[in-house]
């Protein structure tokens, strides 16, 4: 009996995850938020003033894309130092295998110069 | 040696640095003036590697020490794959030309994200896989919504990167899991781990988990909802690429994976293929019948067509395996003609994508109206076209394999289905002439590709070309 049983197991797990999943995405909202509102609760208030005006604001797509490309840049530092501490060890491979990645990122770099990303005005 | 690697990655490297070469060209002289000609580039460079690819025929090889595996069946995936991007590529160039959308970035994002297919259909490895899941993905996410000032476009473009996430993360978690308890990424490693009997609760997890996040990538239901969005949001063109090219890439390393690194467990996966399978079968079938737009009509269709494709993969047999790949270079060519079509719909020189709209095409356009009735009727399954064949071969495979209730519900399904293919044929030739009618304009090479697949679906009853030859040898070399 117990072989026969096992031997849907992955369909269980299967749909487990499946309804788990479902459930957990429709019902996360429902179940965490905690709702107790009254009238001074869910007005607008802003560092403890009242709203100077509407929060939806249009905020410029620049500070978004510098925030961006401060990620890429970030995270190639991140792959060039234990690439430059372990430099020692790694052959030739390892140095062209870095030339490359850093080649890829240039072709990246001078496409949004020319595309105008960095200029502000 | 590492030159003998790279010997093997080179239609990948090539198309790689053809994309970075044209980004920089582009960008440093007209910028979206180049758009037309980069098109036209990209599609003569892809169908140039296609062929490449087909006469580099011979061994399989692996490279980077299995991590990329050359065989027949990434072979026969990756010509399918460069041939469909080639021709949506082509069809599309007039359409986002007319709309202002033909932007430069458009081709090079498309052969990347042909790259990232190529790479998905030869992963040999878990991070192989995940890598060219990630860079088809990205490329996507930007085509979906390339028209980005347009409200539906960037939803579309937003939907599919916050579910394509959400999958990534659920394929990566099995990724973990699966690495955990084999002790290796790489898919040889993970088929010895898994043994001969009883797979590890661990690893079974994993390889859940795994299938989720790839019945993703395929919109099989219970993990579609974002498909008729974005497919109702995108630009057409870009529609049309979703529902052909990344969907013969998913299927693939879907086969891939579950061959190579999990081909001792066929039972264990295959109940949970059935299943999808059957879901999306009848959801596609059921949910399409209430849907207005072509668009959205079409996403309901390619879960449903999804579900055919993964009947073949849930018998686990080498014959299902070369019945999903004949059934999906079949069910390409036939979006390729339907899209072309769909291209083509507009009123007063707007695009629009309502079925209603089609009404007496029969009688105003016959040809083309003839053509789209055959892919209809092709689509819907209907003997003897040759969507026909490949519904019967997939379900062929079911049977020989000991599904057969798996075989009856894609039969009963089919039928359910062949309704809303057939409404659309009623609309042409028996619709209400009082309403506006669609007018159609349509480039020469677009009415070309409409007629040559409807002309393919009719041929191929007498000889499918010579692709269910390859088909038989690259599922041979997949399942051994």
């Amino acid at each position: 009996m117990d072989a026969l049983l096992r031997e849907y197991l992955p369909i269980v797990i299967f749909l487990a995850v499946a309804i788990g999943l479902g459930l957990v995405l429709i019902l996360a909202a429902a179940v965490l938020a905690v709702r107790n509102p009254d009238a001074e609760k869910v007005s607008a208030y802003e560092c403890g003033f009242n709203a100077f005006d509407d929060a939806r604001m249009k905020f410029d797509v620049r500070f978004y894309l510098v925030s961006i490309l401060f990620i890429i840049f970030d995270l190639e530092i991140a792959f060039l130092f234990p690439w430059a501490v372990a430099f020692q060890d790694i052959s030739m491979l390892g140095f062209w295998s870095m030339m490359v990645f850093l080649a890829v990122l240039t072709v990246g770099f001078a496409y949004e110069w020319k595309k105008g990303a960095l200029e502000w005005e | 040696m590492i030159s003998t690697d790279l010997a093997i990655l080179l239609p990948e490297i090539f198309l790689s640095l053809f994309a970075m070469v044209a980004l920089i060209a582009a960008v440093y002289t007209e910028k979206d003036g180049m758009a037309g000609t980069l098109t036209w580039a990209a599609s003569a460079v892809m169908i140039a590697v296609a062929v490449w690819v087909l006469m580099s025929g011979g061994n399989d090889r692996t490279a980077f020490g299995g991590l990329f595996i050359d065989d027949g069946f990434a072979r026969y995936a990756k010509v399918v794959i460069l041939i469909s991007a080639a021709c949506v590529l082509m069809m599309s160039q007039e359409f986002m030309a007319r709309r202002g959308l033909l932007k430069f970035e458009y081709p090079v994002l498309v052969v990347l994200a042909v790259v990232g297919m190529m790479l998905m259909v030869s992963a040999g490895d878990l991070m192989a896989l995940y890598m060219g899941l990630e860079l088809q993905s990205l490329a996507l996410y930007v085509v979906a919504a390339i028209r980005r000032d347009g409200v539906k476009s960037t939803e579309a473009g937003l939907k599919y990167f916050v579910l394509g996430a959400l999958s990534s993360g659920l394929l990566l978690y099995g990724a973990s899991l699966t690495y955990g308890y084999a002790g290796t990424t790489q898919f040889a490693g993970i088929i010895g781990a898994a043994g001969e009997g009883e797979m590890p609760l661990g690893l079974l997890i994993g390889l859940v988990f795994i299938i989720s996040g790839l019945a993703f990538k395929i919109s099989a239901v219970p993990f579609h909802m974002w498909t008729p969005d974005v497919y109702e949001g995108a630009p057409t063109p870009i529609t049309a690429f979703f529902a052909t090219a990344p969907k013969i890439a998913a299927m693939g390393l879907f086969a891939r994976v579950l061959h190579d690194a999990f081909g001792n467990a066929t039972g264990d996966w295959g109940q949970i293929l059935a299943l999808l399978a059957v879901l999306s079968m009848f959801l596609g079938g059921i949910a399409a019948i209430g849907q207005r737009d072509i668009k959205r009509l079409m996403a309901y269709s390619s879960i449903a067509h999804m579900g055919y494709a993964l009947v073949g993969l849930a018998s686990g047999t080498e014959q299902g395996v070369t019945a999903m790949l004949i059934y999906m270079a079949i069910y390409v060519t036939m979006n390729i003609g339907t899209f072309a079509f769909i291209l083509s719909m507009e009123r007063d020189g707007r695009h629009i994508t309502t079925i209603d709209s089609m009404r007496q095409l029969g009688s105003r356009e016959p040809v083309k109206a003839l053509a789209l009735l055959v892919l209809m009727f092709s689509l819907a399954g209907v003997p003897p076209l040759l969507g026909f064949f490949g519904k019967f071969a997939v379900l062929m495979a079911a049977v020989d394999a000991g599904m057969t209730w798996l075989a009856v519900l894609g039969a009963i399904a089919s039928v359910i289905g062949a309704f809303y293919y057939l409404r659309i044929v009623y609309y042409m030739y028996f619709g209400d002439e009082s309403l506006e009618p669609v007018e159609g304009h349509m480039s020469p090479l677009t009415f070309g590709f409409l007629v040559a697949s409807a002309a393919i679906m009719i041929l191929g009853i007498v000889n499918l070309f010579g692709v269910d030859g390859y088909a038989a040898a690259a599922a041979a070399t997949l399942v051994n």
